[in-house]
């Protein structure tokens, strides 16, 4: 069988290059390389070898084959399949269900030779058409695979300078590596005696700073004192009474709702009046609870509890929140409304007394410069602290740089890294609605032309081409996010071409985009010029 | 059957309102049974009642210038336990008793994401209820296209069977009674009691109040392919390719909202549909067909056409205040032409002419959707009911709208063609009698397995009232299929009547090819099997259409005397002989069937494997399997060259499947035409009965007068159920006598005739000897 099989090439070359090849006899539907199959007059064997039958019901219209082959030439059976030779063209098989539809398949109008379908042959103009598409593809190709070697050339040349520069930048890196533990040494030589110099300072001032605290705060609970005298004597004598005493309830001893002369003569030490000097005796009985006649809040900077030191932090923050954190939030959340409105509105109560305590306390004392020696050894331990920053960062920097160039050098950049001329390079495309922008490696994003924020349609996933072919295809995966949908999503499908162009976008699915892209990255090294195209196919 | 027995008859006369309000009763809720109402009304004529004059729900407000207007009355059903019909409602085929819940509603809605087995209106309304007992079917035909409710009681629904027969043991006397009771927002009381005695009967008689079902064009029954949106005509033309590519035949594609400019309807966006008639052609040299949807709201738009002339001719609905009413809809702000009006139906019509519907061509048909009317932003997203059809208040239409909408788009595809092509137009509302004018979907259904069982009923539900030609969208609507589902929905699909595959918006591309080799397989197939069935189905629409049967049947319909089919809803028949018993659960190894008939035998069509009837049959399947059977007795015909689509198969010759009884006989019928004229009527087509008894196969005129000549011939007979002939003749009209060459597998005992090929319009006969 197959001795025979190839005796029939020389034939068939000559047939499909030839324009006037002559038909070889063969029923209807049957292409040449089976045509042996069916010898006329000879009992017919259904080609998967399940039975035979006489040659008449060859294509006599009614399906015998279970694998259809008794009917390459009418539609009776629903898996046969009908040749056309389409010279001119290129032979097809169309499934044999075309036969005599009324719709013409074959250029050559063979499939329709008894439907009344008006059918034109084609084939000569299809051919023509076709070869000239192929030889524009083959050139585009050809220039295309020319620019395809410059662009491997240049990025064997950028990978290179690449490396090239990932070696000097090591070195670099080790250079800094080096002046950063020097400069750390610096550094700590000079923290320490700053640090000591510090806590010196520190020490002395600490003893003499409590000391003045007390004083002035013993002055301050005097001058309270006067005042509230003062405030008791209501009749101006001098003295202040059990009778002068009892307008102020919030005295009563047992806060029983009941201030009675012998509770208020208990808090005077047991005597009816007392004077200036008695009663400094008995201010300790009521300067905590005392409330001053003057109600206005300014006027009541009482010195209050001894235990001044009421949570600084939570001081600063009262103070802090209404002039820069509240005004961001404003400025990031604008739309929030009441709910923020309210929050502000917490925010900007008055400061608490507890606030203007501490501004008291301030006034108390603060810490005094430090001595000119303490300085210098401050000064010195900064400069050292700042020129060991600024290394770091360098080194850091370095660091960075080497990590993207060993990246870009460790990319798949296509088997030849011809891909890599598109790296932090972006191409656009404009339709009547978008701007659509590929970052190819990075990003695709879509933006309204008139107005609107962009919207993400995926960012770089991975080389998504048929496995034959993985560079064909780029997926970009995990955009935003579609109402009720999956994640946006892009597939870049790469295609020769001499320029490197977006040519078209669409959204065959939902949040499923489609961009077709030129480059001749893409381009294979065109056929050698003696093939005419797929003149083989039916072998 | 009696009526009012229960004393439920009431009705409200219209009245005027009187605007001294004494005494309103707020304790008494608006929506108080309208029954006490009455009472009420009829005790204390002057007595003003909350609601009486005016409701609001949510932020609508109804003004109610005849005050409150309701009919009821009821009907007692003494012997029954069965009852069917009411359609729409996503609920079992066997009427549920309504004790415990909501009634079953009658008022037409655009239900977003309906719920299943539940009372609740859906888009379409027949107020057609059918009572059924082994001995009798009788049916009520309550014509009222105002809001209705049906309540169901059952004195037997509580029982278990174990009662059932303890009730029968003790000579029980109570017979099983059903009682149903019907309340209408307005109108009158005009009932037609069917009175049977045969389901065969009750179908007839009600097709004589409200016509037949309408005849297809026979590539309607063929498989449609359509989705939300397909984005422009490259995607047009490239699931056009994609369907050849993958060698599975369909015959309309289809274009939703997204197709026109901004909405509106009668156009096409002007860039991504910008040549419709050179996408039209490309889709008509495949002979293949498009449907475009037209809704009827219409965008209020000072540079539109179509708005333009419904303003100035005043054609629009008027809200109560008598401006023209406006609601919110695809387009933004539209209107709503009043179809109710004869002059604005034949306007409307006028506007599919080729010459004003710019871009259609004559295999362009049309959808009407939303039609209920959706109205976004109106009470239930439909319509307010105070809104005015000239003196009728829109409460008194409502349910008829979308049935006038069909009507008139209808009118207008025939217009079109001089009258010449029967017209094709799918709608989502309707009412009784919509059955005249096209097909009818079950609306936006989702991609559940239980939304696949649903189908069943919904749709035997629809055929029972009239309505045959129903589909549900294959693959479900709302959400994404598993592959699993999408397969088992296009097999049950391809055994439905409409058979159209559909998906939102927001779904993700499910064209058949999608889902791999494997699946992409399953699914031709599936859609093979319904071509290979096309002149079965087209048989199937004839006879509707003259004779009101469904095609889409419940068993009880067959066999009303087999209590056993009475509530079945997971099976069902096309026509009389063919049973389908699709998979619709998910990962099943198996289902079992019940094949119905004592005496009968069923074959199964793809095995040819013989069993016998009245009895529950267990089924293996794999995903490949759609368990159908053909009725021993029957001659079915069938078309086995499938082409791209069923145009291509007109000239195709027939196979003729004869599935002998026990008693060695069968009959079936075969009837062809042109397929999409009306010529029909005019006496142009072949109308033959097959019928094979003492081993005699003969084709005889079933319609001598009528005259139609077809290329078809027969191909090949293939006869179930046979024994081993020695000889097989033909003996065709002229005397001539030939031998026919056979086959026989005595494992199945199926005996083929080889090519026998007489023309399909003749006179003949077979002869085993």
């Amino acid at each position: 069988m197959s001795s025979r099989f190839h005796q029939l090439l020389p034939m068939l070359l000559l047939l499909s290059v030839g324009v006037s090849a002559v038909e070889v006899q063969r029923p209807r539907g049957v292409p040449l390389s089976k045509r042996q199959f069916y010898e006329e007059g000879k009992p017919f064997t259904c080609l998967d070898g399940s039975h035979s039958i006489p040659f008449d019901r060859v294509n006599d219209d009614y399906c015998d084959c279970q694998d259809g082959s008794d009917e390459p030439g009418t539609a009776a059976c629903p898996n046969g399949s009908f040749h056309c030779t389409n010279a001119g063209f290129r032979p097809a098989f169309i499934p044999s269900s075309r036969i005599n539809d009324g719709i013409c398949d074959c250029c050559d109008t063979t499939d329709e030779y008894n439907s009344g379908a008006a059918c034109q042959n084609t084939c000569r103009e299809m051919g023509h058409k076709e070869r000239e598409s192929l030889q524009k593809m083959a050139e585009i190709a050809k220039e295309g695979f020319v620019l395809k070697q410059q662009l491997i050339q240049e990025a064997k040349r950028g990978i290179e300078d690449k490396k090239a520069k990932l070696v000097d930048v090591q070195v670099v890196k080790k250079d800094l590596e080096e002046k950063v533990e020097a400069l750390r040494t610096v550094k700590e030589t000079a923290e320490q005696p700053e640090k000591e110099a510090k806590e010196r300072h520190l020490k002395n001032f600490t003893i003499r700073w409590y000391y003045q605290k007390a004083l002035i705060r013993m002055e301050k609970d005097k001058a309270r004192m006067a005042v509230v005298f003062l405030e008791l004597d209501d009749d101006a004598d001098g003295l202040v009474s059990v009778s002068e005493l009892l307008s102020h309830s919030e005295l009563d001893p047992d806060s029983d709702a009941s201030f009675t002369e012998a509770e208020a003569q208990g808090l005077l030490g047991g005597v009816d009046k007392v004077d200036t000097e008695a009663f400094e005796a008995v201010w300790n009985n009521l300067k905590e609870k005392y409330v001053s006649e003057v109600t206005t809040y300014t006027a009541a900077p009482v010195e209050t509890p001894p235990e001044e030191v009421r949570e600084p932090a939570s001081d600063n923050e009262s103070e802090q929140y209404p002039e820069d954190d509240v005004q961001e939030d404003e400025e990031e959340e604008d739309e929030e409304d009441e709910d923020d409105d309210q929050d502000d509105a917490d925010y900007k109560t008055p400061p608490t007394p507890a606030t203007q305590e501490k501004k008291d306390d301030d006034d108390e004392g603060t810490m005094p410069p430090y001595d000119q020696e303490t300085q210098n050894l401050i000064d010195a331990a900064q400069k050292a602290r700042d020129d060991f920053d600024e290394a770091e960062r360098a080194l850091r920097e370095v660091d960075d740089q080497i990590t993207n160039l060993e990246k870009e050098i460790s990319f798949d950049f296509g088997p030849n890294a011809e891909f890599a001329y598109f790296y932090s390079q972006c191409y656009e495309l404009s339709t009547s609605e978008y701007i659509y922008r590929l970052c190819p490696f990075n990003r695709v994003s879509q933006k309204p032309k008139y107005g609107g924020s962009e919207t993400n349609l995926g960012t770089w996933g991975k080389w998504a081409g048929p496995e034959e072919n993985v560079y064909s295809m780029m997926k970009y995966e995990h955009g935003t996010g579609c109402w009720q949908g999956p994640n946006r999503s892009t597939t870049v499908k790469l295609t020769c071409g001499k320029e490197t162009v977006v040519t078209s976008t669409s959204e065959p699915s939902r949040c499923e985009y489609l961009m077709e892209f030129t480059s001749p990255a893409i381009c294979g090294e065109p056929p050698s010029r003696d093939s005419e195209p797929r003149d083989h196919e039916e072998l | 059957m009696s009526l009012n027995s229960r004393g439920l008859l009431a009705f409200e006369h219209l009245r005027m309102r009187k605007d001294t309000q004494a005494d309103p009763e707020p304790e008494k809720k608006e929506e108080a049974d309208p029954d006490n109402q009455a009472e009420t009304a009829k005790e204390e004529e002057e007595k003003v009642e909350e609601g009486m004059w005016e409701e609001t729900f949510k932020s609508h407000s109804d003004g109610k210038p005849n005050g409150p207007s309701s009919v009821s009355l009821d009907f007692s059903l003494p012997g029954v336990e069965h009852v069917y019909g009411i359609p729409e409602h996503a609920d079992t085929l066997r009427l549920k008793t309504t004790d415990n819940g909501d009634p079953y509603r009658l008022y037409n809605l655009d239900v977003f994401q309906y719920e299943l087995y539940n009372p609740m209106a859906l888009y379409g309304a027949v107020p057609v209820m059918l009572a059924h007992h082994a001995q009798r079917t009788t049916g009520v035909f309550w014509l009222n296209a105002a809001e209705t409710w049906v309540d169901i009681s059952s004195n037997t629904a509580g029982k278990t069977v174990f009662g059932k027969m303890l009730d029968y043991v003790q000579g029980s006397s109570e017979t099983p009674q059903t009682d149903v009771r019907w309340i209408s927002e307005s109108g009158i009381i005009d009932v037609f009691i069917m009175l049977g005695p045969t389901p065969k009967d009750v179908f007839s008689q009600y097709a004589s109040l409200t016509g037949t079902q309408s005849f297809p064009p026979l590539t309607s029954l063929g498989y449609h392919q359509c989705r939300w949106n397909y984005n422009d005509q490259e995607d047009v033309q490239s699931v056009d390719a994609g369907f050849d590519e993958h060698d599975i035949p369909y015959d309309f594609i289809w274009l939703d909202i997204e197709h026109t400019d901004g909405k509106r309807y009668f156009t096409w966006d002007p860039h991504k549909f910008a040549t419709p008639k050179e996408m039209l052609q490309g889709i008509m040299d495949k002979k293949r067909k498009m449907v475009a949807i037209v809704d009827p709201h219409i965008k209020v738009d000072s540079n539109y056409k179509i708005h333009n002339e419904i303003r100035s001719r005043g054609f629009y609905i008027k809200n109560k205040d008598g401006g023209d009413y406006e609601g919110w809809c695809w387009p933004g702000s539209a209107g709503y032409p009043d179809f109710t009006r004869a002059d604005m139906r034949a306007w409307w019509a006028s506007m599919f002419a080729y010459d004003q519907y710019e871009g259609s061509m004559e295999n362009l048909y049309t959808w009407n959707d939303m039609n209920e009317p959706s109205v976004f932003n109106g009470p239930e997203v439909t319509m307010h009911k105070d809104a005015m059809h000239g003196d009728w208040e829109h409460r008194d239409v409502h349910n008829l709208y979308g049935f006038y909408v069909q009507m008139a788009t209808a009118e207008g595809l025939i217009q079109r063609s001089g009258g010449v092509e029967r017209p094709f137009v799918l709608t989502r509302a309707f009412f009784a009698g919509s059955q005249r004018y096209g097909a009818v979907w079950t609306g936006d259904n989702a991609a559940e397995w239980d939304h696949l069982k649903i189908s069943i009923p919904m749709c035997l539900s629809l055929g029972l009232v009239g309505i045959s030609f129903c589909g549900a969208d294959v693959g479900g609507f709302f959400k994404s299929p598993s592959t699993e589902l999408l397969v088992r929905w296009y097999q049950t699909g391809a055994y439905q009547p409409f058979f159209r595959a559909h998906a939102h918006l927001d779904t993700p591309r499910r064209e058949p090819w999608l889902f791999g080799p494997e699946n992409t397989a399953l699914i031709r197939d599936a859609v093979r099997q319904r071509y290979t069935l096309m002149p079965y189905w087209y048989l199937q629409f004839y006879q509707a259409h003259h004779t009101g049967q469904p095609v889409m049947r419940p068993l009880w319909v067959e066999y009303p005397q087999d209590p056993a089919t009475f509530a079945l809803d997971d099976e069902f028949l096309i026509g009389r002989d063919l049973l389908v018993h699709p998979v619709t659960e998910e990962g099943v190894r198996g289902v079992t069937a019940y094949l119905p008939g004592k005496d009968e035998v069923w074959f199964d069509v793809h095995t040819f494997q013989k069993h016998n009837g009245a009895q529950n049959l267990y089924i293996p399947v794999t995903i490949s399997s759609i368990p159908v059977f053909q009725r021993g007795g029957s001659i079915i015909p069938r078309k086995l060259r499938v082409r791209r689509s069923s145009s291509c198969m007109e000239h195709d010759p027939y196979s003729l499947y004869v599935a002998l009884n026990p008693q060695r006989t069968a009959e079936g019928e075969l009837y062809i035409d042109d397929g999409h004229t009306f010529n029909y009527e005019k006496k142009e087509f072949v109308h033959r009965r097959l019928s094979f008894a003492n081993n005699l196969l003969s084709s005889v005129d079933l319609a001598p007068d009528a005259q139609f000549t077809t290329h078809s011939w027969i191909e090949r007979i293939i006869i179930l159920g046979a024994s081993k002939p020695s000889k097989v003749t033909l003996k065709t009209a002229d005397g001539q006598e030939s031998h026919i060459d056979f086959e026989f597998d005595a494992s199945m005992s199926v005996l083929t005739l080889r090519k026998p090929g007489m023309n399909s319009g003749a006179d003949w006969t077979v002869m085993l000897q």
